[in-house]
């Protein structure tokens, strides 16, 4: 196979950790599958399939969480791979983007426990562990976190929206390789 | 028909002062509560009931010769959220515009040690009966008894939560029922 200079430099160009690779391409399709199942769960009637979604929602968000913990952690240890060359201001929105959504999966997550707990539902972590109650039954509070939760998941649904609008720019219009860094390995390194 | 109603009363007011004989006691239902808690995938979640009633005839000096009914109305459930409540209500669940009220009546009390009292019984919710043993502990302050206790019913005996609801996986076939009773008129320990 033979590819153009500019390709074989992008091909050897420094990527994120495979670890960071793999969290975030699973944390995506987590996240994206929550929000989801969050919109389409919320309409439902009384229903055993309505228990069931919002479990397995529960169950999803306990898991972002947990692997976001992970991921920031990981982050922390280990460098990203230096920005690709853009207008200062693009390179300040997408950082402020970044940690935004940091921020988010953080906080969307914590917020739709409080609204499980404040509804007098503890979270049982796939039905199996029982995980502390933060927030003790109140139907106003119930109220407020719910509109919390929805409004920080629509919060993060349009930054992931602009990411992703980020990158495509990158890929198609830019050109700069921007999103191999993030891309799982495909045989050479 | 009125000779039919004269016999019936005379009847009741024949079995009251059978009772009254036989000490007994009278309950304050606004100290005291019955509430269970069942299980949805894994995740407990609380309920209780608000109208209750109990005709008691109990010595524990002569426990054998006690007896004690009870009526818990049905369609006066509290599990947090209205929506929750009109569920309970329907045909598969309580069935509480048909079958308002379930009933306990014992048929034998044993002393269980020191103060404890093992209540042998039938309760029958929705039509259907079980034989249940209630243990209950006795503790008395200031002119009032306090019977408490748990024991745990199948709710699939009775036909609670028919049809989409009768997978045990989803609310769990075990339900435990806690009873905390304040009772006037019993003699002491």
């Amino acid at each position: 196979m033979t590819s153009s200079p500019t390709e074989s430099t992008q091909r050897h160009a420094p990527r994120y950790s495979a670890v960071a690779i793999a969290l975030h391409w699973v944390l995506a399709l987590m996240i994206v599958a929550s929000f989801c199942f969050g919109l389409y769960m919320s309409d439902l009637p009384f229903s055993p399939q309505r228990l069931k979604l919002y479990n397995y929602h529960k169950w999803a968000g306990v898991t972002i969480l947990a692997l976001s913990a992970l991921r920031l952690l990981w982050r922390l240890g280990h460098k990203p791979p230096p920005d690709v060359a853009m207008p200062a201001w693009q390179r300040t929105a997408a950082h402020a983007a970044h940690a935004l959504m940091y921020a988010l999966f953080f906080a969307v997550p914590l917020a739709g426990w409080a609204y499980s707990n404040a509804a007098g539902f503890p979270v049982v972590w796939f039905g199996v562990l029982p995980l502390p109650t933060f927030v003790g039954a109140d139907k106003v509070l119930a109220e407020t976190f719910k509109s919390l939760h929805a409004l920080l998941a629509y919060g993060l649904a349009a930054i992931v929206l602009l990411h992703v609008a980020g990158a495509l720019k990158h890929q198609l219009i830019d050109r700069d390789g921007l999103l191999r860094r993030m891309m799982p390995a495909r045989g050479t390194r | 028909m009125t000779t039919l109603r004269a016999l019936i009363a005379l009847c009741l007011a024949g079995l009251a002062s059978v009772a009254m004989a036989q000490s007994s006691a009278k309950l304050l239902p606004a100290q005291s509560e019955i509430g269970f808690t069942s299980k949805q995938m894994g995740v407990p979640v609380d309920g209780k009931f608000k109208r209750f009633d109990a005709q008691i005839a109990f010595d524990p000096k002569q426990p054998a010769s006690g007896k004690i009914a009870f009526t818990i109305d049905l369609a006066s459930v509290s599990m947090g959220a209205a929506e929750v409540e009109a569920e309970l209500a329907k045909p598969g669940w309580f069935d509480s515009k048909k079958l308002a009220s379930a009933t306990f009546q014992s048929s034998a009390i044993k002393a269980a040690g020191p103060a404890k009292f093992d209540v042998f019984g039938k309760l029958t919710i929705k039509g259907n009966a079980r034989d249940v043993v209630v243990p209950v502990t006795l503790t008395q302050a200031a002119g009032t008894t306090t019977a408490s206790g748990a024991f745990v019913i199948k709710r699939l005996d009775f036909r609670i939560g028919d049809g989409d609801w009768s997978d045990p996986s989803l609310v769990g076939d075990d339900v435990q029922v806690k009873f905390k009773l304040a009772l006037t008129g019993v003699s002491p320990l």
